[in-house]
């Protein structure tokens, strides 16, 4: 391997400005690096070597022009399969969208080809990014570089596992109930949901819209800002966009990374601390939130009794949504058909379409969903739901005057093996009960490496208020200052 | 005692345009009822006198100004659908007509 996938982001982007390497050096030694452990980690979808070759020699070009390009332009980046990439194809891990090429790019891709960074594929997730292991891909599932018989977590097990094995620097994930916090957690990668709302969701291809929110996957916390900062802010082409620009990510990073946390209130959530997770999490989060106090952080225990409704509310706020965004999928205007033989009428063809095309746990959300909508059992679940939402809400704000930030472990589990969870949905469900409450607040959140347990990284989980999502970075780079690096072992 | 039957996954999966097989149907009532059991819990919270939360941005009549911007050509547009004809999607038959 060579040393160049060793690099962080923030150190390729130094060396790519002072012309000590050129992009399409960095771009190749990726590539290459992909093609070596792919065979093994299975975290791509789709492999654009020729469009990152491309990508790359037009920043060389750029720079040698002496253009101005930003700090990171030049570094390779993977990009979750649910984002839409203008020519490059988008599934979303499922087969009604096998072979589809977007004809427009997403808001998030439109930002990341302006600042430079350089696309090499597609990462494999979780179909329409519904679960936590990666094995509901139509695909095939993606393994957790530390131990290839466990899964790297889910629905954005590519886009971690391509970042824990070198394959890429940065990766684009979205995060609906944790999609980029539990696999960061299991794969010893940093991954951030930044606030709902703070990154755009144009050109993401919903699950539910109300929750759905993408962010940085890294192998360090200045790295997720970096990232965090280029896709951040204000896009008109979303209505639920907030019209205010990203806060102080990466200065907050760095900040952090000095190790002084003074001053800091760390909200411990009563609730989640450690009850329901694995001893070694546990033992692992209490060792975190010592070095934590260690760096002068404050500690006060918070309760969130509203927080254990978190999960059952969340499973039917995501399938509720869920059952209305993938109506789209109708076999008229992209993707898969099935049945159109001239003897089928189109509601025929649509179901036949949508049956072939829709693997199991899509269908058993969009059934739920459809149910928990239904005349006769809507206040009593979805109604319900949403006042839940409310109450876990008011929690978070209670919590928060007065704490700066909230910790819990980022999942109650270290990777589990592959094929262990999928024969019992709401086993698999649990892996996201500490993540679920910020999705539902819409608070950014980050899961942080925190050691070991059986050999297996776990994460610390940092929850901040709505837009203060540089206050979690802050604690996170103190984290991982003061924690020694995870390194995976060779595959 | 169950709280979906098979008959109710049923008539779901047809309200959702899922064309399920006898099989899918026996599979997903059993863990449909096990979900539901779980998330029923969010029964427990008296929540008589609160709001519901259906989205956590309170933005409100969020509109962009009335200019013109390019949009997708029809050729782009098309370019992934399974069928197109004339510059438009081709669907098959909705109403019963003579042939």
């Amino acid at each position: 391997m060579s040393d160049i996938t060793r690099m962080t982001a923030a150190e390729l982007g130094r060396r790519l400005g002072a012309k000590e390497l050129s992009a399409v050096e960095v771009a190749t030694a990726h590539l290459d690096r992909v093609a070596e452990v792919e065979g093994k980690v299975h975290a791509f979808l789709h492999v654009d070597r020729d469009g990152a070759l491309e990508a790359a020699r037009a920043v060389d070009a750029a720079r040698a022009k002496g253009d101005e390009v930003g700090p990171l332009a030049g570094v390779p980046i993977a990009v979750k399969d649910v984002i839409a990439t203008r020519g490059v194809p988008t599934t979303a891990g499922s087969k009604i969208l096998e072979g589809w090429r977007p004809p427009y790019d997403a808001t998030i891709t439109t930002r990341l080809r302006a600042a430079g960074l350089v696309m090499l594929g597609k990462t494999n997730m979780d179909e329409f990014a519904m679960g936590s292991s990666t094995e509901y891909s139509a695909y095939g599932p993606t393994f957790n570089p530390w131990d290839t018989t466990r899964i790297p977590g889910g629905s954005g097990g590519g886009s971690a596992a391509a970042v824990a094995a070198y394959e890429a620097p940065l990766a684009i994930g979205t995060d609906t109930g944790g999609s980029i916090r539990q696999p960061a957690a299991v794969t010893g990668t940093v991954g951030a949901k930044p606030t709902y709302g703070g990154t755009s969701r144009y050109g993401l291809i919903a699950f539910s819209s109300s929750l759905d929110t993408p962010g940085p996957c890294a192998r360090t916390v200045e790295d997720a800002a970096l990232l965090h900062a280029i896709i951040g802010g204000h896009d008109p082409r979303d209505s639920t966009s907030i019209p205010q620009p990203v806060p102080d990510v990466v200065g907050a990073a760095r900040l952090g990374a000095s190790g002084d946390l003074s001053g800091v209130r760390l909200g411990l959530v009563k609730e989640f601390a450690g009850d329901g997770a694995e001893p070694g999490v546990a033992a692992a989060y209490r060792e975190s939130v010592d070095a934590l106090v260690k760096l002068g952080a404050d500690v006060v225990e918070v309760s969130c009794p509203n927080f254990k409704f978190a999960l059952p509310a969340y499973y039917l706020i995501a399938p509720s949504e869920c059952s209305s965004n993938l109506a789209r999928f109708d076999g008229v205007r992209f993707g898969l058909r099935t049945g159109d033989d001239g003897k089928h009428s189109l509601e025929e063809v649509m179901q036949l379409t949508r049956e072939e095309g829709f693997g199991p746990e899509v269908k058993r959300r969009i059934i739920l969903g459809t149910y928990a909508l239904s005349a006769g059992y809507y206040d009593a679940y979805y109604g319900q739901a949403q006042k839940v939402r409310t109450l876990i809400t008011r929690d978070f704000q209670a919590a928060f005057e007065v704490a700066d930030v909230l910790v819990a472990p980022t999942t109650p589990f270290v990777a589990f093996p592959l094929g262990s969870r999928t024969s019992d949905p709401y086993q698999m469900y649990l892996a996201d009960l500490y993540t679920i409450p910020s999705n539902l607040y819409g608070g950014p959140a980050i899961s942080v490496p925190a050691g070991l347990s059986e050999g297996l990284p776990v994460g610390l989980q940092i929850m901040a208020p709505t837009m203060a999502d540089d206050r979690m970075y802050r604690v996170a780079a103190a984290l991982e200052s003061a924690l020694p690096a995870l390194t995976p072992p060779a595959l | 005692m169950a709280t979906i039957s098979r008959e109710e996954v049923a008539h779901l999966a047809r309200l959702a345009r899922l064309a399920v097989t006898d099989e899918e149907l026996d599979t997903f009532a059993g863990q449909l009822d096990v979900i539901l059991q779980a998330v029923a819990q969010v029964g427990e919270v008296a929540a008589i006198d609160v709001p519901p939360t259906s989205h956590s941005v309170p933005l409100t009549n969020v509109y962009r100004d009335d200019v013109v911007v390019p949009g997708l050509s029809r050729e782009d547009a098309l370019a992934g659908a399974p069928d197109a004809e004339d510059n438009r999607f081709r669907v098959p038959r909705i109403l019963d007509e003579e042939a």
